[in-house]
């Protein structure tokens, strides 16, 4: 159990800055993830954790020590990476003794650990078999388990479910977050699976272009993006996005279409007053939008509807909103005419509204 | 329980083209066979008569027909070239060269590929200060022609005083074969998943922990190559062996060389054919047995630069 601070981290490849000026601080016992886009600087942000990659500036603490020069085994940390990176020529118990070994530990103790790490991660039928005779959610116990015996504080996973089939990485996801709770240690986890990230993490730490866009739980991601980009990259099916012009009279906020239609924002917090005529755009998820009034507080959009997709549980609805492409989520039984023109449902205190340059929230 | 039935569409559908393609026989294919048959047989024909002649009497092959097969089979020859040929006055055989080329082939061929596989680690995966150019100075090495290296190595030799010596000539096998055998080993480890050596770092492996416990484990392929290479390449090698070994050391190569050119009295064909055959018999063998790994090596070591 160790707490994690990174400072002013800064990482290049040749001339390509790949993390600027990045600070995160994790508390003890934290299970956080990093979520963003393929080639944000994940991975890269765990190397240099686990001391795997030479950073140009900046430090990084580990348990309150300052480990940016340390090697990788110095700093307490066990890895899990995409790829399992079994050693292929040693068994399981090979696989999983190879670190302790490397320490020097006591035979005895090293039978006792890896019996254990064993008896948690429900591998104990396999310990003679190499890694090509295990199924993949076998090796990426396995993999887990190399992690575990060596009772490091702090665990650091690289996508490791990212190559299991749906269902075992659903299953996997419990068997995480239960180990979490188990071991009570630190834990980093680097996925681009949104759904991962929101039910396993603590906080999310949402990245792009190597910059840290947001660092918050789950929830509040979910509910109060920060800016256009967390708000895109998380839920599914993705938020509507529509442009239009704030309109502030008399201390009342509604916002302009491109059509100049008018859409409510009573109940809305902005995060500053807002500015009468700024340019700006207004998100709402799709599930956030009924076809009824269902909400005392809720406000009115119109919508053209013009195609349905039916997912199962529940249909979306696509159409447009003063031509800017819009969905609906509703549910599966219900039945909608398209195309035809409905005006929408949704409470502004959902919605989020956001800087049309800076991509800001409001 | 919902049945299937056929639609005049499936029907149709069975009456096109279908299981495996018919193999038509085209001119192309024809040509291709036949120009392979007698490739064969032109790199295969002097093989025939080397194997004829060794195993004919002087007196038959001074008739002159050197592709009729012999009309009474001896194997004296073959023993006389293992046992008793001549080099000037010296009169054992062949077979003194046979074992000296052992000895020299066991440690260069054990040595250059462990020296190769260690420096291909190294600057596969160690993020060794100026690998690159330690890369491109050994791979310039490998395309100087080595006649040029052979005096000032001749130079040192004499001055550490192992210039005529076993280990003189296993020194150079291995300085030879390091440029290749680093190529080979380089591209091989920087084939394999680098997050398998980043796990190890983790794990707490050292820089010869992790390349004893986990690289050269799972060298096997390239190590087959990399014999095969040496073997042949060091059994084969004449010029070395004349500079470096010694008098005492004299490997096969160079011994057949002084049987078949000796010019005392008769020049013994059938003798000096079973010497060759003798000498090549070695890499032949390797080949043979190593065709496929050879094949799946070469390719392995070139496609990965
Ligand atoms: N060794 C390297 N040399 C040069 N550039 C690199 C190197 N490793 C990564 N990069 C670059 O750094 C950026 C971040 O890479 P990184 O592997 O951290 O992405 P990621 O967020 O993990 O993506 P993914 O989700 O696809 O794994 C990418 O643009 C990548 O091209
Ligand atoms: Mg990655």
């Amino acid at each position: 159990m160790a707490t994690v601070s990174i400072r002013d981290l800064e990482i290049e490849f040749g001339n390509l800055k790949v993390l600027k000026n990045l600070d995160l601080e994790i508390e003890q016992g934290e299970f956080i993830v990093l979520l963003g886009p393929s080639g944000c600087g994940k991975s890269t942000l765990l190397n240099a954790v686990a001391g795997l990659l030479d950073i140009s500036a900046g430090q990084i603490w580990i348990g309150g020590k300052n480990v940016t020069w340390e090697e990788p085994k110095d700093r307490g940390i066990g890895m899990v990476f995409q790829s399992y990176a079994l050693y292929p020529r040693m068994t399981v118990t090979g696989n999983l003794s190879f670190g302790l070994k490397m320490a020097k530990t006591p035979k005895a103790e090293i039978d006792k650990r890896v019996a254990r790490a064993a008896e948690i991660l429900q591998i104990q039928p396999l310990l003679n078999r190499r890694p090509a005779e295990l199924s993949g959610g076998q090796r990426q116990r396995v993999a887990i388990g190399r992690a575990l015996v060596r009772d490091v504080d702090v665990f650091l996973f690289d996508e490791p479910l990212s190559n299991l089939d749906a269902k075992l990485r659903t299953e996997l996801r419990v068997e995480l977050k239960r180990l979490h709770q188990g071991l009570g240690s630190t834990m980093i986890y680097v996925t681009h699976d949104q759904i991962e990230a929101l039910t396993l993490a603590d906080r999310i730490a949402v990245m792009n272009g190597g910059v840290i866009q947001q660092l918050a739980s789950p929830k509040e991601i979910y509910r109060r993006p920060l800016n256009r980009f967390v708000a895109g990259f998380v839920g599914s099916p993705s938020m509507n996005f529509v442009d239009g012009t704030l309109v502030v009279e008399e201390g009342r906020a509604t916002f302009k279409l491109k059509d100049g239609r008018i859409v409510d924002l009573a109940g809305y917090e902005f995060v500053a007053p807002p500015e009468h005529g700024r340019p700006a755009t207004l998100g709402i998820r799709p599930e956030q939008i009924d076809l009824e009034k269902r909400e005392p507080n809720a406000t009115t959009i119109p919508v053209n509807l013009t195609l349905v997709e039916p997912m199962g549980a529940d249909s979306l609805v696509w159409g447009d909103v003063a031509g800017t492409q819009f969905s609906v989520r509703i549910d599966g039984d219900a039945h909608v005419d398209t195309p035809s023109v409905v005006d929408a449902w949704f409470e502004p205190a959902q919605a989020s509204v956001f800087d049309l340059a800076t991509g800001a929230r409001l | 329980m919902l049945q299937a039935t056929p639609t005049p569409a499936t029907a149709a559908a069975m009456s096109g083209p279908s299981g495996p393609r018919p193999r038509s026989v085209t001119a192309g294919r024809v040509g291709l066979y036949a120009f392979l048959f007698f490739a064969a047989l032109f790199f295969l024909l002097p093989m025939y008569v080397m194997i004829v002649t060794s195993l004919k009497t002087m007196g038959e092959i001074r008739m002159g027909n050197i592709f009729s097969l012999p009309s009474e089979m001896t194997i004296e020859p073959w023993i006389q070239a293992w046992n008793s040929a001549c080099t000037g006055l010296n009169c054992s055989g062949i077979k003194v060269g046979f074992w000296n080329s052992v000895r020299i082939l066991i440690p260069s061929v054990i040595l250059s590929i462990f020296v190769g596989s260690l420096t291909g680690y190294a600057l596969s995966l160690w993020r060794v200060r100026g690998a690159n150019l330690l890369f491109a100075v050994l791979l310039l090495g490998a395309f100087l022609p080595y006649q040029v290296f052979i005096y000032p190595l001749v130079r040192i030799y004499s001055t550490v005083g192992i210039y005529g010596t076993m280990t003189g000539i296993v020194v150079t096998h291995i300085i030879f074969g390091l440029p290749l055998m680093t190529l080979l080993f380089r591209n091989y480890y920087a084939s394999l998943p680098i997050e398998l050596f980043k796990a190890a770092r983790v794990d707490g492996g050292g820089f010869f922990q992790i390349f004893f416990r986990l690289m050269l484990p799972m060298s096997t392929p390239i190590v087959i190559v990399a014999c095969i290479l040496q073997v042949t390449g060091i059994w084969n090698d004449f010029l070395f062996g004349v500079i470096f070994a010694g008098r005492d050391n004299l490997p096969m190569t160079v011994q057949l060389n002084n049987i078949v050119n000796s010019t005392q009295g008769e020049k013994l064909y059938n003798v000096n054919m079973a010497a060759t055959i003798l000498t090549a018999l070695v890499p032949l063998v390797v080949y043979f047995i190593s065709g496929r790994w050879f094949v799946r090596g070469i390719a392995a070591g070139a496609v990965k630069g």
